[in-house]
């Protein structure tokens, strides 16, 4: 079969390499999902033993570092 | 411990991902025969040997796994068979969109790359069902090892097969996968095949971690809970 | 070990003979197929590579049944167990199952090959009948031991009647392009085989391949 046109080529071309990009976005996408979902639970425990935290004297420091 | 690395690692694989659109876009000469369609070459292909390598590297860690008995390992190999069936997906379209573009139909059979690649698919799609239709934890592990290193071992004696049987009925008349490229077009193939390595393997330590941490966090919250009952 | 696989191997085709479960059902199967694909194809008779297609993708077919029963026995009355707590290594199962395995297909394609020949092959099968056995041969060997393997692997899956189909088939393509192409010159009128040497050593390489990994991993499957 004879090349295709530049115009005509391009698209599939661009098709290709979409597909490429698209599948790596959405796999990293989901992988933010989870570590989304991984960070909203330590929050939650954070505040479960917020109030075994509070009982005890001098209480927590928040570090920068 | 997963995560050691995987920042530079990351950057790597970015730089040099970018480095290899440039190349393809820029440096590689238009193919003779094909024209700009060829360019599809350079991304189908280095998915098709970084997953392949991937099923194959994913034997070897569940070979470790049956030896060691760490079930790390089997971690290890059940990411690096995830992101190479996720590559696989990939492969099979792109191969479609190429032949379409090439020869006018969405498949072909002349391809022994594509179509040794199509079995492989197909038989690592079954690696799901089995893995989860074992209840048993440490048993989904062991059997799920012994899938991957049967199936790893198949993958070149498919492609052999494959390709033998092809050579009798489709005399092979363009060699697209490697051969004789002129140097610029190896140049950019082989950067594509490095910058989808680092890819894959970015991909791999990221699911990893996260994988790792989210099972840390059970342990976590089970020994909270199990000290609060204590307590209260 | 040796003897261990003997005994299984015994006291399977025991209970084979007696029952007649497998070989039957995976005869019958066969038949009914060969009749599907005359309606299917709408042909009195094949020959060459449409020949050799029927006739080795039904016997694909047909061994899935008898891979998915091989170890119905032990499942269902508990032998597995009894086995498991002697002091011998699961290899002496796997090649008393695989032998099984081997006996079963041996036995299907007795039937299976002459009914072939009656009802759809066009040319005479006695052409290239030597070469024919011998491929029969090769290919039984390496289909025993992958079929041993998936159906140990699929022994502890809930969904294990999906899950044998789906291992197997794909695992044999490979012993399907050489057992086809090998036959399809056998299969035309004359039956002079071509290439011959090269299908018999893809035939050969997987055999020898499968039972290495098959007698390799099989001390992790099959345990309680």
């Amino acid at each position: 079969m004879p090349a295709l046109p530049l115009d005509e080529a391009g698209k599939y071309v661009a098709g290709a390499y979409t597909v490429f990009l698209a599948l790596i976005v959405i796999y990293v996408a989901i992988i933010g999902a989870k570590i989304a979902r991984i960070e909203r639970q330590v929050s939650e425990l954070l505040e479960l033993t917020d109030e075994d935290a509070a009982e005890r004297p001098g209480g927590e420091r928040a570090s920068v570092g | 411990m997963f995560s050691k690395g995987l920042r530079p690692l990351a950057v790597a694989a970015v730089v040099t991902t970018l480095a290899a659109f440039a190349l393809v876009f820029f440096y590689a000469p238009l193919d003779a025969d094909q024209g700009f369609v060829q360019k599809i070459f350079y991304v189908h292909v280095p998915m098709a040997i970084v997953a392949l390598g991937g099923f194959v590297a994913a034997g070897i860690m569940a070979i470790k796994h049956l030896r060691t008995g760490d079930s790390s390992w089997d971690l290890r190999s059940y990411v690096a068979i995830h992101l190479s069936i996720i590559l696989g997906t990939g492969v099979l379209i792109t191969g479609a969109i190429w032949a379409k573009a090439s020869w006018g139909h969405w498949w072909v059979w002349d391809e022994p790359v594509l179509v040794s690649f199509l079995i492989v698919f197909l038989l690592y799609c079954v690696y799901y069902p089995l893995r989860f239709s074992i209840e048993d934890p440490e048993r989904q592990a062991r059997y799920s090892s012994v899938f991957a290193i049967a199936a790893g071992a198949f993958v070149p004696i498919n492609f052999t097969a494959v390709r033998l049987a092809e050579a009798v009925t489709h005399p092979r008349v363009l060699s697209q996968t490697g051969g004789s490229l002129p140097g610029e077009m190896r140049l950019t193939f082989l950067v594509c095949i490095l910058a989808m390595t680092l890819l894959f393997v970015t991909l791999w330590k990221l699911e990893l971690t996260a994988k790792r941490t989210s099972a840390q966090l059970k342990r976590l919250r089970s020994r909270l809970e199990l000290r609060a009952q204590a307590a209260g | 070990m040796i003897r261990t696989a003997a005994a299984v191997l015994r006291k399977d085709l025991l209970i084979e003979w007696r029952t007649k479960e497998a070989v039957p059902a995976m005869a019958l199967f066969t038949v009914t197929v060969y009749v599907l694909f005359h309606f299917g194809l709408d042909r009195d008779s094949l020959d060459g590579e449409l020949a050799s297609g029927v006739l080795w993708v039904t016997l694909l077919l047909a061994a899935v049944i008898g891979v998915t029963r091989l170890f119905a026995a032990e499942r269902e009355q508990g032998g597995l167990d009894a086995f498991l707590l002697a002091p011998v290594d699961r290899t002496a199962m796997f090649v008393a199952k695989a032998a099984a395995l081997f006996v079963y297909l041996v036995a299907l394609e007795i039937v299976a090959v002459p009914a072939f020949a009656v009802l759809l092959l066009g040319p005479d099968l006695f052409d290239g009948l030597p070469e024919l056995v011998l491929i029969l041969l090769l290919a039984d060997v390496g289909l025993a031991a992958v079929g041993a393997l998936v159906s140990a692997l699929a022994a502890e899956s809930r969904a294990r009647e999906l899950i044998v189909p789906l291992l197997l088939l794909p695992l044999v393509v490979p012993l399907l392009i050489g057992a086809a192409s090998a036959t399809e010159p056998l299969f035309r009128a004359g039956g002079e085989p071509e290439d011959l040497g090269r299908y018999l050593a893809l035939l050969g390489g997987y055999d020898l391949v499968f039972l290495l990994i098959a007698l390799a991993v099989f001390d992790f499957l099959l345990d309680d």
